[in-house]
C-alpha cells in the first residue's frame, strides 16, 4: 500500500552498523577504572564492595563490546550477584567499629606504590616494544552461536570438539572443595 | 515529513534491539515504565480488595466508587510524607540501596517478550541475563538493611538475602530444564532466547508445562515456588512481615523511599511471573495454536480482548447499579458509570479492529489486531499469576526461617535436580 | 574517532591489574585486599576476552569461564578463613595478623 512501507517491510534485515560506539568503551572504560581507584582508596569497606560491583559490571559490559555474551552473563551472575553478596555478608559479619577509624593505608605504603610503578613499567615497556607482535585486526566472532560454539569446547567429546571437558570436571571438583573447605572452616565446632 | 527513523521500523518482524532502531527501543521502553507503574498501582488496589474479600470484609471503598482512586490517594500521601534518615546511617549508601533493587527490577523486562516482535531485544542470551539481573536484587536488599543501622533491618536484610540467594539455585536448575526442552526440535540445539523459546514452543506444539508429563509440570511447580521465595511474598515473607521483624529491611524508609521499594518488589513479581508465563506457559500463545487452527478459531480467539473489556464495562455498570441510591454516592455513581463507558468504549475499539482484521491482506488493522492479541494472551496469563500471589498471601500462614531453607535447599534442589536429569533422558529418548 | 582495536582493551586491563596490586600491596583491610584480587582477576579475564576477539577463536572465552569460577572458590574460601582468623583475634588489619612472625 504505502511505498515507504513496503521499501521498510524489504529491507529489515539489512546489515546496520553496530551500536556500541567508540564512545560506548571509552564510557565504560572510565566507569571501570574510577570504580577500580574508588576501591581501593575508600575509608568505609561498603563503599568499596559498591565500587567493586560497578567496576564487574562495566567489564561486563566491556565483554558484550569484545561480542562476548555468554562470559558477560556469567560475569553478572557470578561475580556481580554472588561473589558480592558473599562480600557484602562477611563484611556485615566483621566490619567493627574500631576498624573504621584505622589508617586505611598500611604505614609501607611507598613500597607498595613504588612496586606498583615499576610493575606498570613493566607494562608500558612491554605494550610500546611488543605494539608491532599482536596484529590490529580484529576477527568477526559470531555472537548468535556464541553460547553453542561455548558448549561444544565445553561439552563436546574429549578428544574432537570439546577441548576444555576434562577442564570443565576438574573445575566442578574444586568448586566443592571450596564448599567443604568454606564450611568446615567456618564451622565453631568440627 | 516523518524522519526515516521512525518509519524504517515500522513493518519489520524484528524487536527493535534486533532491528537496531533506538528510537523505537526507547519507545518501548517507555511504554513499558507506563505499563509496569499501572501495573503496580492496580496490583496495589487489587491486592486490598481481594485480600478483605478474602478476609469477609470490603476493603477500601471510600476514596473512589469501590475505591479505585485508593492507589491514587497512597501514592499522594507517600509522596508528601516526612523524609526520616536514621541520624547514623550512611547517607549515600541508605539513598543509593532502593534504587538498586528497583534497577534489577526493571532490567529484566528488557527481555521480556509481549509477542514475536513486541519485546525490547531479543537478546541471544536473554535467560542468562534475566537469572543475572534478577540475582543484583539481593544486593539492594543488603546494602539497604545495612546502611539503616539498625537491629531489625539488618536481621531482615540478611534473612532476605539468604532466603533469596537459596531459592535462585533451584529457579536456575528449573530455568534450566525448561531450556532443555527447547533443544527437542529438528536441530537439536537450543536456544537462551526468550523469543526463541515461545517459538520453540509454538514450533513443538505442546506448552512446556504440559511437555513429558509430569516433568514439565513438576519443573513449573519448582519455578512457581521459587519465585515467590524470590519475591519476598507469602508464604515466605518472614523478611517483611509486620508481626515478625516490623517491616526487616525496609523499616526505616518512609515516603517516597519506600515507595521505591514497594515500586521494585510488585515490578519484580510481574517480571518473573513474566518469565514463568513465557518458559512453560506459551508466552504470548493463545490456547491451543495447533490443535485449533481454522480461520474460524483465529477469528474467535481474536474475539477475547474484545470480550473481556466488555465484561468489564458490564462489571462496572452492574456496580453502578447495585450502588444504593443517596446524595452522597451520586458523584460515585457517575464516577463509576464514566469509568464503565471507558472500557465500553475500549471494547468498542477492540470489536472494530478484530472484524477489520478479519480480511484477508495484511493491512495496518490486521497486523494491529494480532499484535493486540499476542500481548493480551500474554498479559492475561500473567494476571493470572498475580491473582495467585495475592491467593496465596490470604491463604497460607508464613514459613518460619528454619522451615523456609530447609523447603529450599533439602527439598526444591532435589527436585529440581531430578526433574532436569529426568528431562535428559527422556529427551533422549523420546526425540 | 580512533577505532578500538585491541590494544585499548589491553590498556584497560593493565590499569585495572596495576590498581588491584597497588590495593593488595598497600590497604590494611583484608577484606579491600581480596576486593583487590578480584580486580587482578578481572583484569586478566578481561585480557584474555580481548585476545579471543583478536584470535577470532573462543578459548580466551572459555578460559576467562574458568578464572571466574576459579575467583568464586577463592573468594569462598579466602573469606571463610577471614572468618575464622576474625573469631580468634577480632581484627581485620593485616598488620596484626602476624602469628606467624617470630
Amino acid at each position: 500500500m504505502n511505498p515507504a512501507m513496503n521499501s521498510a517491510l524489504n529491507s529489515t534485515n539489512s546489515a546496520m552498523a553496530p551500536v556500541a560506539t567508540p564512545s560506548f568503551f571509552y564510557a565504560l572504560a572510565a566507569l571501570a577504572l574510577i570504580s577500580g581507584f574508588l576501591v581501593i582508596t575508600r575509608r568505609n569497606v561498603v563503599h568499596s564492595a559498591l565500587a567493586l560491583i560497578v567496576t564487574l559490571l562495566s567489564v561486563a559490559g566491556l565483554y558484550l563490546m569484545l561480542y562476548a555474551p555468554f562470559v558477560a552473563g556469567v560475569q553478572i551472575i557470578v561475580y556481580a550477584g554472588g561473589i558480592m553478596v558473599l562480600f557484602l555478608f562477611v563484611i556485615m559479619l566483621v566490619n567493627i567499629e574500631r576498624s573504621y577509624n584505622d589508617r586505611r593505608f598500611s604505614s609501607l605504603w611507598p613500597v607498595g606504590l613504588g612496586a606498583a610503578c615499576a610493575l606498570l613499567a613493566l607494562f608500558v615497556f612491554a605494550f610500546a616494544k611488543g605494539r608491532a607482535l599482536f596484529p590490529d585486526r580484529l576477527m568477526p566472532l559470531s555472537e548468535a552461536a556464541n553460547t553453542q560454539q561455548i558448549a561444544t569446547m565445553l561439552y563436546g567429546d574429549a578428544g574432537k570438539a570439546g577441548q576444555y571437558t576434562f577442564v570443565f570436571e576438574i573445575a566442578s571438583l574444586l568448586l566443592l572443595v571450596a564448599i567443604l573447605g568454606a564450611v568446615v572452616m567456618t564451622k565453631k565446632k568440627i | 515529513m516523518i524522519p526515516n527513523f521512525i518509519t524504517s521500523y515500522l513493518g519489520s518482524t524484528l524487536t527493535p534491539g534486533e532491528a537496531g532502531s533506538q528510537f523505537w527501543a526507547l519507545v518501548y521502553v517507555f511504554i513499558i515504565f507506563a505499563g509496569v507503574s499501572v501495573a503496580v498501582m492496580s496490583m496495589n488496589w487489587l491486592e486490598r480488595k481481594a485480600l478483605a474479600h478474602f478476609q469477609i470484609r470490603l476493603g477500601p471503598m471510600r476514596v473512589g466508587p469501590h475505591g479505585l482512586l485508593q492507589p491514587i490517594a497512597d501514592a499522594i500521601k507517600l509522596l508528601l510524607k516526612e523524609d526520616i534518615i536514621p541520624a547514623e546511617a550512611d547517607q549515600f549508601v541508605f539513598w543509593v540501596a532502593p534504587l538498586i533493587g528497583l534497577l534489577a527490577a526493571f532490567t529484566v523486562y528488557t527481555v521480556i517478550p509481549f509477542g514475536p516482535s513486541q519485546a525490547v531485544s531479543d537478546m541471544n542470551i536473554g535467560v542468562l541475563f534475566m537469572l543475572g539481573v534478577s540475582s543484583l536484587g539481593v544486593l539492594g536488599i543488603v546494602v539497604a538493611g545495612w546502611a539503616s543501622n539498625s537491629h531489625y533491618p539488618l536481621i531482615g536484610a540478611l534473612r532476605s538475602s539468604a532466603q533469596i540467594v537459596s531459592y535462585e539455585v533451584a529457579m536456575g536448575l528449573a530455568v534450566v530444564s525448561a531450556i532443555l526442552m527447547t533443544s527437542l526440535n529438528d536441530t537439536g540445539t537450543g536456544t537462551l532466547s526468550m523469543i526463541g523459546i515461545v517459538r520453540a514452543q509454538e514450533q513443538q506444539g505442546v506448552w512446556f508445562i504440559f511437555k513429558f508429563f509430569p516433568l514439565g509440570l513438576i519443573a513449573f511447580i519448582v519455578f512457581a515456588i521459587a519465585m515467590i521465595a524470590e519475591t519476598n511474598r507469602a508464604p515466605f515473607d518472614i523478611a517483611e512481615a509486620e508481626s515478625e521483624l516490623t517491616a526487616g529491611y525496609h523499616t526505616e524508609y518512609s515516603g517516597l523511599r519506600w515507595s521505591l521499594f514497594m515500586l521494585a518488589e510488585y515490578a519484580a513479581m510481574i517480571a518473573v511471573s513474566s518469565i514463568a508465563v513465557t518458559l512453560w506457559l506459551g508466552g504470548w500463545l493463545r490456547p491451543f495454536p495447533n490443535l485449533l487452527h481454522a480461520p474460524a478459531w483465529d477469528f474467535i480467539f481474536s474475539l477475547f480482548p474484545a470480550m473481556t473489556f466488555l465484561g468489564l464495562a458490564a462489571i462496572a455498570f452492574i456496580g453502578v447499579a447495585g450502588t444504593p441510591a443517596h446524595s452522597f454516592l451520586k458523584v460515585q455513581k457517575i464516577g463509576l458509570a464514566g469509568f464503565g463507558s471507558v472500557l465500553g468504549c475500549i471494547a468498542l475499539l477492540l470489536f472494530v479492529l478484530a472484524f477489520s482484521g478479519r480480511s484477508a491482506n495484511v493491512n495496518l488493522g490486521s497486523r494491529l489486531n494480532e499484535s493486540i492479541g499476542y500481548i493480551y494472551w500474554f498479559l492475561l496469563k500473567v494476571a493470572v499469576f498475580m491473582y495467585l500471589f495475592i491467593w496465596y498471601r490470604a491463604t497460607w500462614p508464613r514459613y518460619r526461617f528454619d522451615q523456609l531453607m530447609r523447603v529450599g535447599w533439602k527439598v526444591l534442589l532435589p527436585i529440581s535436580l531430578a526433574v532436569l536429569v529426568g528431562t535428559a533422558i527422556a529427551g533422549v529418548l523420546f526425540s | 574517532m580512533v577505532p578500538i582495536t585491541t590494544f585499548h582493551y589491553l590498556v584497560v586491563a593493565a590499569a585495572l591489574f596495576v590498581l588491584g596490586v597497588i590495593g593488595v600491596l598497600t590497604r590494611r583491610n583484608v577484606v579491600v585486599v581480596l576486593m583487590s584480587i578480584e580486580l587482578i582477576l578481572n583484569a586478566v579475564n578481561l585480557n584474555l576476552v580481548a585476545f579471543s576477539r583478536m584470535w577470532g577463536n573462543l578459548h580466551g572465552q572459555v578460559f576467562s569461564i574458568f578464572i571466574t569460577v576459579d575467583a568464586a572458590a577463592e573468594a569462598a574460601a579466602g573469606l571463610g578463613i577471614l572468618i575464622a582468623f576474625f573469631r580468634n583475634k577480632e581484627t581485620i588489619n593485616v598488620d596484626e595478623i602476624d602469628l606467624l612472625k617470630w
